[in-house]
């Protein structure tokens, strides 16, 4: 297996995918002649020219809108937005075209298109570029919703994606586009829906998603030399939620700490504390905590944007309090 | 002076026009009677600018609408009471009765959609031409839209992309003088329409969206023109709503007096004279044409009314497409009629000759500019 970065891995997962459907095209700011703001796209246009690897001007309302129009007669197209910021200008067309035509059309209509690109806080970018978005989008029926954290799952879930008869958001890490990692070749597509045990334990449930994966990570190494085995479950896809994998995790450790990088009113992570109240409350040893950004928007200030997301020792802290370690 | 047009488009046209006009009639009366609710926005005035169009492209052609939608599917061969039947909410409607008034669908006949957001199908068409383009099919793509839409940023975004790509959509913008209760020159800099064209170097051109025939002409001729690879074409029909904004709507922003200017300039008596004039048919061809109508209309409440309600179920479904399941043909579904249905190239056998941005003239641009690729 080779080992790439994140976006080597969603490059490939283009290019495999754009060879072997000729319906796939990618449209974005930047994608062609650029390489790609973030260089996910890097020699595509070379390889599958214009009319499928296109620039679009500076109108993400517009072109996104193109998109859907495209994939309503058939064609798999796959937007690329600079950032999930400035998608929020193309939002009516993902939610009230992509996401609602085949119910508005009484299952006439189908919208095959994948909304990919970067989001998350980080890099001292201040408020207007540093957030992390995917709880708007989890909020729509008619969409899926995906979030990958390791490259291989890059790669596995952009070739889902392009696959899925349906509008597929998946946001990126924009801090992960360099993390590294084992990526099987070829023939490699990871089920939406389907969250991930990546790494076993019996004290106590993490789950968490993209990038927040990293650090939960870390607060776990840690807490070993602390003698507390942690599990951490990477949701990957946020809409739909793998409740089982949800449940299965906390029927096994009893415990569960839900860790999201974007802000705590009507996050992800407070469905997923839902089900796991109203469908394992017996099994509960202590509360489900979460662990969130804090609820103010990005500073630039060093010091600032760290206090605002979480991290390895706010996890560390919000585990020990469900063993009622705190303080220990 | 002999008629350029056959006997048999001008019926069809007098037919079509009268079909709208009959059907949205009877939906007003229906929703009056709170068979029909939610909006309701009737097309009467407008129907020349649905049925000149509608003659004047293929039946293979996309189009598009926003909310006022009733009268394009129609014209285009949708079955009226299954129309009707998605006005009642009901599980033989069109969309069984999840879309409503401002939601008609018939992907059978190409009618891709009535959209609730103005503006919001701007896009969405040129996408459907950008389609066309890179599968190398010659067919246009017609979308409708209000004057008020086209203050939308939508409406810009696209046509900038529509023109600098050549994509073969013929937007059509219904200046029926009013967005809602707000006079156009009220609320736009720009109040004619077409003129907004040469900001984006595409072709623009009022018509009067009250006849038929000049409708007819303008889009047969719009559409040679995007066929021929020559670019989106932006039309502005100038055209007049004779009810109110929707049912909800008395239309007190406007005076009585214009109102019984506009209706002198009803476009189906005008198609009528016309024919008559010619010679080419007699009253009573029309007397025969006005009966069908009714009748046809008349079966349409009939069949809406009679049509149960979606059952419950019908919640969970068409929302995600599940694995393996086919898409939904509502008159096969309801009236039992084989349809054909529109069929897309799979990727193994499409092969995307299209250049959106010649590579050759790029690199020579490239060079001359002294830049590396
Ligand atoms: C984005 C958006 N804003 C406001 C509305 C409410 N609204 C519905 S129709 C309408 C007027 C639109 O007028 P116009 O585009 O000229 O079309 P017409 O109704 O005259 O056919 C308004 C304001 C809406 N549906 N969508």
């Amino acid at each position: 297996m080779a080992e790439l970065m994140y976006r080597e891995a969603l490059n490939q997962a283009l290019a495999e995918e754009m060879e072997r459907d000729a319906n796939v095209f990618l449209i974005g700011e930047e994608v062609g002649r650029y390489n790609g703001a973030f260089k996910v796209s890097q020699g595509l246009l070379d390889k599958f020219g214009s009319a499928r690897i296109i620039d679009a001007p500076i109108s993400e309302l517009g072109f996104t809108g193109m998109a859907a129009g495209a994939a309503m007669v058939g064609l798999r197209p796959v937007v690329e937005m600079m950032t999930w910021n400035f998608a929020i200008l193309a939002m009516d067309q993902i939610v009230n075209n992509a996401a609602k035509l085949r119910h508005m059309s009484g299952g006439q209509l189908r919208c095959p298109i994948v909304f990919r690109g970067p989001g998350g806080a980080g890099g001292r970018l201040s408020s207007q570029h540093s957030q992390a978005l995917e709880a708007n989008y989890a909020h729509f029926p008619g969409l899926k919703v995906i979030a990958p954290a390791t490259p291989a799952d890059a790669k596995g879930l952009l070739k889902a994606a392009i696959r899925d008869e349906n509008p597929v958001v998946m946001i990126e890490g924009e801090r992960l586009y360099a993390v590294k990692g084992e990526v099987p070749e070829g023939e490699h597509v990871v089920p939406i829906g389907k969250a991930d045990v990546k790494r076993e334990g019996k004290d106590v449930s993490i789950i968490t998603w993209s990038r927040m994966y990293y650090f939960c990570e870390e607060a776990a190494q840690q807490l070993e030399k602390e003698g507390i085995s942690v599990e951490i479950l990477d949701l990957r896809t946020l809409r739909p939620l793998d409740e089982e994998a949800i449940l299965a995790t906390v029927r096994k450790t009893n415990r569960a700490v839900v860790v999201e990088e974007g802000w705590a009113l009507a996050g992800v992570g407070a469905s997923v504390v839902d089900i796991i109240q109203s469908k394992a409350f017996d099994e509960l040893d202590a509360p489900v905590l979460r662990v969130t950004g804090l609820d103010v928007n990005m500073s630039y200030a060093a010091n600032l944007e760290n206090a605002t997301q979480p991290d390895a020792a706010k996890i560390a802290a919000a585990v020990k309090k469900v063993l009622y370690r705190e303080g220990a | 002076m002999a008629s350029p047009y056959s006997k048999e488009l001008l019926l069809t046209m007098y037919r079509k026009m009268y079909l709208i006009r009959r059907f949205e009639e009877r939906a007003g009366q229906q929703y009056g009677l709170g068979k029909i609710a939610g909006f309701c926005h009737l097309y009467i005035g407008q129907e020349a600018t649905a049925v000149g169009a509608i003659e004047a492209i293929r039946p293979d052609d996309y189009m598009l609408s926003a909310y006022r939608d009733h009268g394009q599917p129609l014209a285009r061969g949708a079955d009226a009471g299954m129309v009707m039947a998605e006005l009642f909410g009901r599980g033989t409607g069109y969309s069984k009765g999840k879309g409503g008034s401002m939601h008609i669908f018939d992907i059978e006949h190409h009618f891709y959609g009535g959209y609730g957001i103005v503006g919001g199908q701007i896009p969405l068409a040129a996408g459907m031409a950008f389609a066309s383009r890179y599968r190398n099919e010659d067919r246009v793509t017609v979308c409708y839209f209000g004057d008020a839409a086209a203050n939308q940023g939508a409406f810009h975004e696209t046509l900038n992309m529509a023109s600098k790509w050549k994509l073969p959509v013929i937007y059509i913008c219904e200046n029926n003088r009013y967005g809602m209760g707000t006079a156009v020159g009220r609320t736009s800099a720009v109040p004619e329409m077409y003129k907004r064209a040469v900001a984006y170097d595409m072709r623009g051109e009022p018509v009067d969206g009250m006849d038929c025939l000049k409708m007819y002409e303008t889009v047969k001729d719009a559409a040679e023109y995007c066929r021929a690879g020559k670019g989106p074409v932006l039309l502005e029909a100038n055209t007049y709503r004779f009810r109110g904004h929707s049912m909800a709507d008395p239309a007190t922003y406007r005076s009585k007096q214009e109102v019984e200017e506009e209706r002198k300039n009803d476009p189906i008596p005008k198609i009528k004279d016309f024919a008559l004039k010619k010679k080419l048919a007699k009253e009573e061809e029309f007397d025969v044409i006005d009966e069908e109508v009714k009748a046809q209309v008349d079966a349409a409440v009939k069949f809406a009314d009679e049509s149960p309600e979606p059952s419950v179920e019908e919640l969970w479904r068409d929302t995600i497409v599940e694995p393996g399941e086919e898409d939904v043909r509502p008159r096969e579904r309801v009236l039992g009629t084989k349809v054909k249905w529109p069929s897309y190239p799979s990727g193994k056998e499409l092969k995307v000759t299209w250049d959106l941005e010649p590579r050759a003239q790029a690199e020579k641009e490239d060079k001359k500019a002294g830049l590396a690729r």
